[in-house]
């Protein structure tokens, strides 16, 4: 068997296209800190328990500790680097720094990905809808509640500014 | 020891047949490393970063449209094997006529894996405690098998034959998981019992389909989880219920034949005694709500 070679990767990481040479094995989460050197993304488990590398990979929230490199060519990606830039992103981190939805912050970048990706499919969540949409992301330090507060704050944010 | 990614080739085929070619390839090649199927990574990754993957070649599936597809026909469903939970959740024909696949998708891990793991992985990595594979039991569900010499099909019910061992060879791939459209209308549930809502596996799950006329049950399905080496459909205790009126006495023989075909473990997530108790408490339910 010929030893496995790295494969040229081309994507789109928070709209810049990227380029960069990974083995087809590689894990995202480890593509998007060493060799992009986007360091938001965490790791918390490694596997797919705990939500803290979540990110957005052609629309989908995932953990990027389960993707293979392999299956990322061609795909666009969003990391919380690129959550300024994004309208409903860039909300949710505003309501979490105005109503205190990150203590340690460790969890926070999941967090904030997965109540983006919750308020661009629904633009009023219940209680119980925010908490089945981030029932994947763990947090230590909060106890949810002010998480929880947090994306509903957001999500009357966003539909303050549409309106 | 954390695995190292550098010693994993991974094949892309972009259609099936070339798929199914490089699976009889690997298969007769007694010098290459057999080809392992690699879908959502839900579980295969996770096996990877522990350092405790057994093989050295993937062959990943995600280039594949026709794994994908949903295929409603007149008199069955065929649900490529390729398809993620979220997708299988929010399908309209699913959700109206097989709604215990659909409860049992929305319940494996929380989104981020439903966006990612799909029917066909969670059948081949044939774990006891599958999400899926009540509900696919109690539908009578069969998989449509492909390799390069042919297609074939085979119950669901007798694909897993012991711990962690299925009735597929290497050089085949599940293409589709068929579902006949005959339960409309019949009186079903979906439990599954496990440390939290999100992301636990499972203690003990469970999925009745009970198809009661005239005041009797014409047709019963019992399949549980993490109960026995393999998904069980508990074809005693449909037995037990078949032909019969619905009363104290049908529910209390369930519950003794329920007791006698499953066989529980202790393991990491919950022991033997509380998994029996459950099970019996599980078909009592099911079985009360059916007489309301």
């Amino acid at each position: 068997m010929s030893a496995p070679k790295k494969i040229s990767l081309h994507c789109t990481v928070n709209g810049e296209p990227r380029e960069l040479n990974a083995y087809p094995m590689a894990r995202l989460l480890d593509v998007l800190r060493e060799d992009l050197r986007l360091t938001g993304t965490k790791e918390g488990c490694g596997e797919g328990e705990c939500g803290a590398c979540a990110v957005i990979l052609n629309g989908e929230l995932v953990n990027s500790c389960l993707v293979p490199a392999i299956q990322v060519q061609g795909a666009e990606i969003l990391t919380i680097e690129g959550a300024a830039n994004h309208p409903i992103a860039a909300q949710v981190q505003e309501a979490f720094l105005r109503h205190g939805g990150v203590q340690c912050g460790i969890c926070s970048p999941g967090v904030i990905l997965a109540a983006a990706n919750l308020l661009s499919h629904d633009k009023a969540p219940s209680e119980a809808d925010i908490r089945e949409s981030l029932a994947g992301n763990l947090c230590r330090c909060t106890g949810y509640s002010k998480i929880v507060d947090s994306v509903a704050y957001a999500a009357s944010d966003l539909k303050g500014t549409r309106s | 020891m954390r695995g190292d990614p550098g010693n994993f080739e991974v094949l892309t085929p972009t259609s099936l047949p070339e798929a199914l070619r490089l699976m009889s390839e690997a298969a007769l090649d007694q010098d290459s490393p057999l080809l392992k199927p690699l879908a959502g990574g839900t579980d295969l990754m996770v096996l990877m970063e522990m350092g405790a993957l057994q093989c050295e070649r993937f062959l990943s599936l995600h280039a594949i449209d026709e794994l994908r597809s949903f295929r409603p026909e007149e008199d069955s469903v065929a649900i490529g094997a390729a398809m993620t939970f979220s997708r299988i959740r929010t399908e309209a024909i699913l959700r109206e006529e097989f709604p215990l696949l659909c409860e049992a998708a929305g319940q494996v891990g929380a989104l981020a894996i439903q966006n990612r793991g799909t029917l066909g992985g969670n059948i081949a990595n044939a774990s006891p405690a599958a999400d899926s594979a009540p509900a696919l039991l109690a539908y009578d569900a069969e998989l449509e098998i492909v390799s390069q010499s042919g297609t074939r099909r085979i119950p669901y019910s007798a694909f897993h034959t012991g711990y962690k061992e299925m009735q597929l060879r290497p050089d085949e791939l599940i293409r589709s998981i068929l579902l006949p459209r005959k339960w409309k209308g019949c009186h079903q549930s979906f439990r599954k019992v496990g440390a939290r809502a999100a992301q636990a596996i499972s203690k003990v799950s469970f999925a009745g389909v009970l198809r009661i006329s005239d005041g009797l049950i014409q047709e019963a399905r019992i399949a549980m989880g993490s109960v026995a080496p393999t998904p069980l459909r508990c074809v005693h205790t449909e037995r037990a219920l078949q032909g019969k009126k619905l009363d104290f006495s049908a529910i209390g023989r369930a519950k003794e034949a329920l007791f006698k075909e499953i066989s529980p473990v202790d393991d990491i997530r919950s022991n033997r005694e509380y998994r029996l108790r459950v099970s019996l408490n599980l078909i009592e339910d099911f079985l009360l709500s059916a007489r309301k």
